[in-house]
């Protein structure tokens, strides 16, 4: 191979007398990550396009609703349209999914609901990714006694049935709110993710690269947050993205109890079109669909990333 | 107590099977991997064979085949990823490659058995160690119960654990590493197997419990008149039990000799430079001889012989044509019984 | 802890010790002082003396009682001169890596002093303590952990000069980096690229690397070739020799690969359950050990050379090491000893030249603690 010859000639004559203790070199090859190797098993794998394509559709109609329909999901005419059928013709136009018992447009309600299942799916997680990522980071380093206290607050919460601990808070609000339900949602739902870190942070904290950082004299938020955070956070990401998924459906589950949102959400419909399923199944059809897809779509990506992120499957 | 033994007489390789074929033959064996990044090529054309009664040591580095080639002996492979391309396994004149599945199972399960470096993780944590002694016997033998456990007892004893009877319903984590090492040879030994295949047994032993180990490994070798194929990294411990070495290196048999010739004369460049490695005692205050370079990435091993990179004797011919592994002869061309090299320059290696 | 005071505990009178010059510094200033005061050749640089440490067992959930102690170091003393290496060799267990980082501060010492130039460090903190941390370094057996795999190589080798600004200017760190990668003889443009694209004994010069950076006096490599291809170790101890010369660092070097260590060091201690068994130079262990436990392990090394297995005598202990959270009695090796008599489970042996050899003019006059020392041939690996 000639290109060896001419490496090992180099290396002879840079370096004279340590000749013996230089390596030859490795073909050269891009610099990557962990991460940039999960993003190429990322690339390949059909669960992540899919399931991304999907959320991106959903992020655009939550942020332009407007592209997507021209109709108002709160003004019915009730002369009009009370009960139409879905024309699935018309792809597109109010009339495409049919119309509800006031006569509002199953389509733009099903446009406008994505709204609220995704702000709450996306606010509950990154407030219980926050909250519940500092419990346990602080819980996993200090250890002793934070750690005891710590946890045992984390049991506490974990011991509250999630959906019956919501309702309750949730019913003592007249007006609920995004925040209020985001609120009461994260209230109840950081202890998951609290102890995931907490076990991810107690692993890497006996990793000697720590070991090495605290020899050197590095500072405490320097070792959390340069050495631990980063290699905690692929356990954490694939934990909060497969629970985005749960929280939408949690949302829906309290508007069909009458305790979530007030205003237009799937929750609220799925509700609402239960009492006329026997004479108009679209009004419910059509956004558990959507809610079935859009939860899906999350536990997918979450479990997609969760194989890239995996160190085993490599 | 401690024992202090005199001299360790050695074990002599015994006579194979009855018509001279070897008990487990090797032949031109291929092991590929299909990953992302490419095919990785870990065997590469592998002979080698073992008799009964005899210790076959393969000496190599990490990604040298060692392993991998041992598992292909065990049918262990996760297949996918990895394929057999190429080669035969044959155990007594039998190429276990071909064969049905069933007789396959028949011969790995009862005929070769496997001890892993790791005693651990290859017990089951929740069963007793009685219980999974036992259950050679009844899943084998067909026997009961009690009658399993009593052989599960009297194979403990053989392994010299203390106060077998009392312990064999303890659990494996009750045990020490050295304990849970004689207790995956007395698994091993079970089923009385002709042949056992002891991947770095040792490796994860204090000393002083590893010369325990691999006297009693030996001793129970020479009982039973089994092959052993020990595979190991370590220079000290393959001089201690072995009969012949195969030293591997990326994926091929480099060089083969009985263990007194390799020692003292070693007729590949790889070998030569192992054994200068070794600190010896007139080095002091000196370099230790060291191989220049990185063992080779099995994705991109270098044409030609594998170690040309690292080689202080490599010339272009190394560069370009991949030596076969030939007979090593004497200077005056009487042929050295047992001794194979795969160096262009073994010549100038041995003689030089 | 009332019953670790040192007062009511026979210590180990040794002369390998030499008196302390202990420094009373009253002020950071003078501490700091005190610790970049250059050191003679030949003179101790770190003096250890009765080093304990206890890991607690505990009971209970929210309020945890103690139930007993694993006595992982239990009195060690020893010294380290500027400019050699002192090997330490034992099994797992045996309480050698835990020195390492008791000596690195990474661990709280249960009783017991750690001098460095005359300042006992277990009490210091601040700015004197980041002094010490500048000038005692570590390497680290596994290189695949002992690398943050989320940073890159150039930040890895720069980090001790992010926490240690003074002794690199911002603008000048990325040549010093690439200094040090050339030094330990990478190629000084890896400098971008992340661990995992390195093999072992490469991650393993970049461990060097950052323990070189701030110019340490003492460094402590805990097996620091044992997780490394055969092949790759001498290359590695090659390089930290000439490093040695290069940079007049100090050693200790804890590892269980016998020959190893004794090519490398100057003296050698042996440890066995928290304590030292013997402690001397390269030949005096070696060639004349006389302590039991130290012929056994000698003798129990493989030795790479099928001829020898002919003719030796070999050791076989039986047992295990016991665990240290309930060490036997009086001498800890006993349990395994063939010289064991009675007087070796009430009296614990101390670590002295033992009476018969005193005053004697032979290697066999060194520090072993044991009541029946004495010289014993056998065949050894190194």
């Amino acid at each position: 191979m000639p290109d060896v010859t001419k490496t090992d000639i180099k290396n002879a004559v840079a370096s004279g007398p340590q000749a013996a203790l230089q390596l030859p070199e490795p073909k050269p090859e891009k610099s990557r990550s962990l991460w940039g190797d999960a993003w190429g098993d990322l690339r390949r794998s059909w669960i992540f396009i899919v399931s991304s394509v999907l959320i991106v559709i959903l992020l655009l109609i939550t942020f332009f609703p407007g592209w997507f329909t021209g109709v108002d999901p709160t003004s019915g005419d009730l002369a009009k349209h009370f009960l139409q059928k879905p024309r699935l013709g018309n792809i597109g136009s109010p009339d495409w999914l049919g119309y509800d018992q006031q006569g509002r447009s199953v389509f733009a309600r099903v446009i406008y609901g994505t709204r609220a299942s995704i702000a709450v799916g996306f606010g509950t997680t990154i407030a219980v990714t926050v909250v519940g990522g500092l419990v346990g980071m602080i819980a996993g380093y200090f250890g002793g006694i934070v750690d005891s206290v710590l946890s045992r607050l984390t049991d506490v919460f974990f011991g509250i049935p999630f959906l019956l601990g919501t309702m309750v808070v949730l019913n003592s609000f007249q007006d609920r709110t995004t925040w209020v339900v985001i609120g009461a949602l994260s209230f109840f739902g950081w202890t998951q993710i609290a102890r995931v870190m907490r076990g991810a942070v107690i692993t890497t904290k006996q990793a000697d690269y720590v070991h090495a950082a605290q020899a050197l004299g590095a500072s405490t938020p320097r070792i959390m947050f340069r050495h631990i955070l980063p290699n905690t956070l692929a356990p954490v990401i694939v934990v909060a993205t497969i629970s985005l998924g749960i929280y939408i459906s949690a949302e829906a589950t309290l508007s069909y109890l009458g305790l979530g949102l007030n205003g237009v959400s799937w929750g609220n419909d799925i509700s609402d079109g239960g009492n006329q399923i026997r004479v108009a199944q679209w009004i419910m059809l059509y956004p558990s669909i959507m809610l079935i897809i859009t939860v899906l779509a999350f536990i997918m990506l979450g479990e997609a990333v969760r194989n890239a992120l995996d160190p085993k499957m490599r | 107590m401690t024992t202090i033994e005199e001299v360790v007489p050695v074990p002599s390789p015994r006579d194979g099977g009855t018509d001279g074929t070897p008990l487990l033959e090797v032949r031109d064996l291929h092991v590929e991997f299909h990953t992302r990044e490419g095919v990785v090529k870990a065997v590469n054309g592998v002979n080698y064979s073992v008799n009964a009664g005899e210790t076959l040591a393969v000496l190599g580095e990490s990604g040298s085949g060692k392993s991998v080639t041992a598992q292909a002996i065990m049918g262990i492979l996760d297949m996918p990823p990895a394929k057999i391309p190429q080669g035969e396994i044959r155990f007594r004149g039998q190429d276990m490659l071909t064969m049905s599945g069933e007789d396959r199972r028949k011969i790995r399960g009862q005929r070769i058995a496997m001890i892993f470096q790791d005693a651990l993780s290859s017990l089951n944590p929740v069963l007793s160690v009685g219980y999974q002694l036992g259950e050679m016997f009844r899943v084998h033998q067909g026997l009961s119960k009690k009658e399993a456990k009593a052989k599960a007892i009297e194979l403990m004893d053989r392994v010299k654990i203390p106060a077998a009877a009392a312990r064999v319903n303890d659990y494996p984590h009750q045990f020490s590493g050295g304990m849970r090492q004689r207790i995956m040879i007395a698994m091993a030994l079970a089923l009385e197997p002709d042949l056992i295949i002891a991947d770095e047994p040792t490796t994860a032993l204090d000393v002083t419990v590893q010369a325990q180990v691999m006297d009693l490994l030996a001793e129970l070798q020479r009982e039973y008149n089994m092959g052993l194929i020990l595979i190991t990294h370590d220079l000290g411990v393959v001089a201690d039990v072995a009969d012949k070495i195969a030293v591997m290196y990326a994926g091929r048999i480099v060089e083969r000799a009985p263990v007194h010739e390799l020692y003292k004369r070693p007729a590949h460049p790889y070998t030569r430079g192992l054994l200068d490695s070794i600190p010896r005692l007139d080095q002091k205050g000196q370099e230790l001889y060291a191989i220049k370079g990185l063992p080779p990435n099995l994705l991109r091993v270098p044409s030609g012989c594998a170690f040309n990179p690292r080689c202080p004797k490599a010339q272009d011919v190394c560069r370009t044509q991949v030596p076969d592994l030939l007979p090593v002869t004497e200077q005056d061309g009487t042929e050295l019984v047992g001794r194979a090299s795969a160096c262009h320059f073994w010549k100038e290696t041995i003689h030089g | 802890m009332a019953e670790l005071s040192k007062t009511d505990e026979p210590q180990d009178a040794t002369p390998n010790v030499s008196e302390v010059d202990v420094v009373d510094a009253r002020t950071e200033e003078e501490a700091v002082h005190a610790i970049e005061a250059p050191v003679e050749r030949g003179e101790p640089i770190l003096q250890v003396r009765n080093l304990k440490k206890h890991f607690p067992l505990t009971q209970g959930i929210l309020f945890k009682r103690q139930i007993g102690a694993v006595k992982a170091v239990d009195g060690v003393s020893f010294d380290l001169h500027q400019g050699e290496t002192l090997g330490i060799v034992g099994e797992s267990g045996c309480g050698k890596s835990t020195v390492a980082k008791l000596l690195m501060n990474l661990e709280r010492a249960t009783a017991g002093e750690i001098f460095y130039k005359g300042q006992d460090i277990t009490k210091l903190s601040g700015r004197a303590l980041k002094a010490v941390r500048r000038n005692i370094q570590m390497v680290f057996q596994d290189p695949y952990t002992s690398l943050n795999p989320r940073m890159t190589v150039g930040d890895i080798i720069g980090e001790p000069f992010d926490i240690h600004p003074e002794v690199a200017p911002k603008g000048d760190r990325r040549r010093k980096v690439q200094e040090l990668l050339d030094v330990v003889g990478l190629n000084p443009e890896y400098i971008n690229r992340y661990p995992h694209q390195f093999s072992g004994g490469q991650r393993q010069r970049i461990g060097i690397a950052r323990g070189l950076a701030l110019n340490p006096e003492i460094i402590i490599c805990d097996e620091p070739v044992s997780a490394l291809d055969v092949s790759v170790q001498a290359q590695v101890i090659n390089l930290m020799e000439r490093l040695q010369d290069e940079f007049n660092l100090s050693y200790i070097f804890i590892a269980h690969d016998l020959s190893i260590v004794r090519h490398i060091s100057d003296r050698v201690g042996v440890m066995y359950l928290g304590k030292i068994a013997e402690i001397g130079s390269d030949e005096q262990i070696y060639d004349h050990p006389t302590h039991p436990y130290t012929q056994a392990l000698l003798s129990a090394v493989p030795v790479p050379d099928p001829e020898a297995r002919e003719d030796r005598e070999r050791i076989i202990l039986t047992g295990d090491v016991p665990s240290p959270a309930n060490p036997p009695s009086g001498c800890s090796f006993r349990t395994r000893c063939w010289k064991a008599q009675e007087r070796c489970a009430s009296e614990a042996p101390l670590l002295a030249i033992p009476e018969r050899f005193k005053g004697a003019d032979s290697p066999a006059a060194h520090e072993s603690a044991c009541h029946f020392a004495e010289e014993k041939d056998v065949v050894h690996a190194a």
